[in-house]
């Protein structure tokens, strides 16, 4: 009976989310709904945290979809990096329960909070199937379900500007989503198969023909535009911030976060990545473009007038620190860039956790009403200070630990002005989260305004829970970089 | 030059696509935006059914096992790439309904300008709905 259960478990993150989301909307109640969403969230982060587990300590799980074998079915393939992907994604989603019932009661109708729960599992059921799938095809699917859901959820937000910035979204994702689909295309014309492992195996006698090429192009292209990767980021800035404060947390820790998880899956497994650096100077222009994206993004940042704008343009010069991780091609470069996935992840949720609080007392995003504000609100504040430390990569949080290795894998592949520009950019860091700072620390509060109060406890706990992983990560990194290196050299082939 | 035309299919797709491209980019009407949109993914289905098409083939229906028959897989995949090209459709233009009954007007431009000068109205467009 256990094994049995036990030999179920790659298919249950999918399908839990995917069942949950109609029961919502069957429900027609908002904390029927918000029940639902938590109890699946938490049994999907445990179901991610007994694969990782089990991947970690063995050999990766291949589940055939539906009982139709590989490469003929779809199947699910769990290994160390996506049970690692599928972890941080379902552990964001799972330490949101608690925030969204406050954050969506302030900010959406209530007679249409259950929708919200609705949409935020389907989001959730669409990454970790991306996540989790052996399939090309069937990633492009996750990818259409999760990116529909999220439009959906970013035109909720509060202004009616929230809808523009959706409909932008939807334009670019669209045709981000439609690169994908003609790259996988492309592949599948050359190669007749649509299964990963089977792509990666019959790929290397096609592999010189212009119409693989093109395929890898259109694959790297169309994950660079759901990863807001310089100069394809024009919709994230609006997208997280008008999108409802819960949104824009679990977006910005795990959409993100996921396109960076396709890019690195289609350049390692399915071409190689002797083929993908190789044939086209695929590292050149990634690192070129991570460096534009890392100081443009944290230029925009420092020159933000909106708090959840100045964390959405941090968010791309963030991403391209991830990028710049997986340019370099080395084992070294992937731990970077696959910590610093996770770490991102936990730190700009606690940050716009922390804004989403602001947002629910003082009804206001743009800094000016930020000013004082720590007085009335010392929890807030403090956890947005504290996440903003590992933001910078201040030593004792995550974000030290991620951009140490990314230095040392720089250095190591001898690219010293990169590693100039990594720590330029952390510089420009402090500046921005130094104004946010200085605001909720030093300006005194407005009198015309009535003081505000301490945001409700569930928020702030959720938002603490995400500030201290964020800590304890910074403290005791070992054995997350142990998982994360063994999930680097499988990808690499043990460090060549 | 016989590759040339034996290609028209592809070439269809490519020039499909470039329409469709050019009306996201080019145009400010978000209708129009859409509309391009749908002629850009209308292409990728074009190229997939061409891919699975084979000389002098019927289509896959049991019965006539014997004669060479066309790919299905490629078929059903674009089936499933339809249903996604709909929804997404679907959506866009429920969007596009929300913003023209929040802004009174369809062009991009006008709609940013709007944005960068008059005050947000809070949640105003909600309680239309």
């Amino acid at each position: 009976m256990i094994a049995h259960f036990f030999a179920q478990l790659p298919a249950l993150p999918v399908i839990l989310p995917l069942l949950a989301a109609p029961l919502c909307v069957l429900l027609r109640h908002a904390t029927l709904a918000w029940l639902t969403y938590c109890t699946v969230s938490l049994a999907v982060f445990g179901i991610s945290l007994l694969l990782l587990v089990q991947v970690h300590v063995g050999i990766p799980i291949s589940y055939a979809m539906g009982g139709w074998a590989p490469p003929v079915g779809i199947e699910l393939r769990v290994d160390t990096l996506n049970a690692f992907v599928l972890v941080l994604v379902s552990g964001i989603a799972a330490v949101l329960g608690p925030y969204t019932r406050a954050s969506v009661a302030a900010e959406l109708p209530a007679e249409r909070a259950y929708l919200f729960y609705a949409l935020m599992l389907l989001t959730l059921c669409g990454l970790l199937g991306i996540t989790i799938t052996g399939d090309a095809f069937n990633l492009f699917v996750f990818l259409e379900i999760s990116s529909l859901s999220s439009y959906a959820l970013i035109a909720l937000g509060t202004k009616r500007r929230a809808l523009l910035a959706a409909f932008q979204y939807l334009v670019m994702g669209t045709i981000g989503g439609t690169f994908l689909l003609i790259g996988i295309g492309l592949l599948y014309i050359m190669t007749g198969t649509l299964n990963m492992a089977d792509l990666a195996a019959r790929l290397p006698a096609v592999a010189d023909t212009r119409t693989v090429e093109a395929g890898l192009a259109f694959i790297v292209v169309g994950a660079s535009l759901k990863l807001a990767l310089f100069p394809l980021h024009a919709w994230l800035p609006d997208g997280y911030a008008y999108a409802p404060s819960a949104v824009s947390a679990f977006l910005a820790a795990t959409a993100t976060k996921v396109a960076a998880y396709v890019l690195i899956r289609f350049i390692f497994t399915v071409f190689g990545a002797v083929y993908a650096f190789g044939q086209l100077p695929l590292g050149e222009i990634l690192a070129l473009l991570a460096v534009a994206a890392m100081l443009y993004g944290s230029l925009a940042a420092i020159f933000a007038s909106d708090v959840k704008r100045l964390l959405a343009w941090s968010s791309v010069a963030q991403i391209g620190y991830i990028v710049l991780g997986i340019a370099l091609a080395t084992p070294e470069g992937l731990t970077a860039a696959i910590l610093h996935m996770l770490n991102h992840g936990v730190i700009k949720g606690a940050l716009f956790c922390a804004a989403g609080a602001l947002f629910w007392r003082l009804h206001r995003s743009d800094l000016a009403s930020l000013a004082g504000a720590a007085r009335a609100m010392p929890w807030t504040s403090a956890a947005f200070l504290a996440a903003g430390l590992g933001l910078i990569g201040v030593p004792a949080t995550a974000g030290f630990i991620s951009k140490w290795y990314l230095l040392s894998a720089l250095f190591e592949a001898q690219q010293g002005w990169l590693a100039a520009v990594v720590l330029i950019s952390s510089l420009m860091a402090v500046i921005y989260i130094g104004r946010v700072a200085e605001l909720l620390y030093l300006r005194p509060a407005p009198d015309n305004v009535p003081a505000p109060t301490e945001a409700p406890t569930a928020m702030l706990a959720a938002t603490w829970t995400l500030v201290l992983v964020n800590i304890g990560l910074g403290l005791h990194s070992a054995p997350v970089v142990d998982v994360v290196r063994s999930a680097a050299a499988g990808l690499t082939g043990g460090g060549a | 030059m016989s590759t040339f035309l034996g290609l028209y299919n592809y070439w269809i797709v490519v020039l499909l696509m470039m329409i469709g491209f050019y009306i996201v980019i080019g145009h400010d009407n978000l209708m129009k935006k859409l509309i391009g949109l749908n002629l850009f993914q209308t292409s990728v289905f074009i190229m997939y059914i061409s891919a699975g098409a084979i000389d002098g083939a019927t289509a896959p229906i049991l019965g006539n096992v014997d004669a060479p028959y066309a790919h299905p897989l490629p078929h059903v995949l674009i089936l499933t790439a339809i249903v996604v090209g709909v929804a997404t459709t679907a959506l866009g233009l429920a969007l596009v309904v929300r913003i023209h009954e929040a802004y009174d007007s369809l062009d991009e431009s006008e709609i940013i300008a709007a944005c960068d000068t008059g005050d947000e109205p809070a949640a105003e467009h909600r309680d239309k709905a």
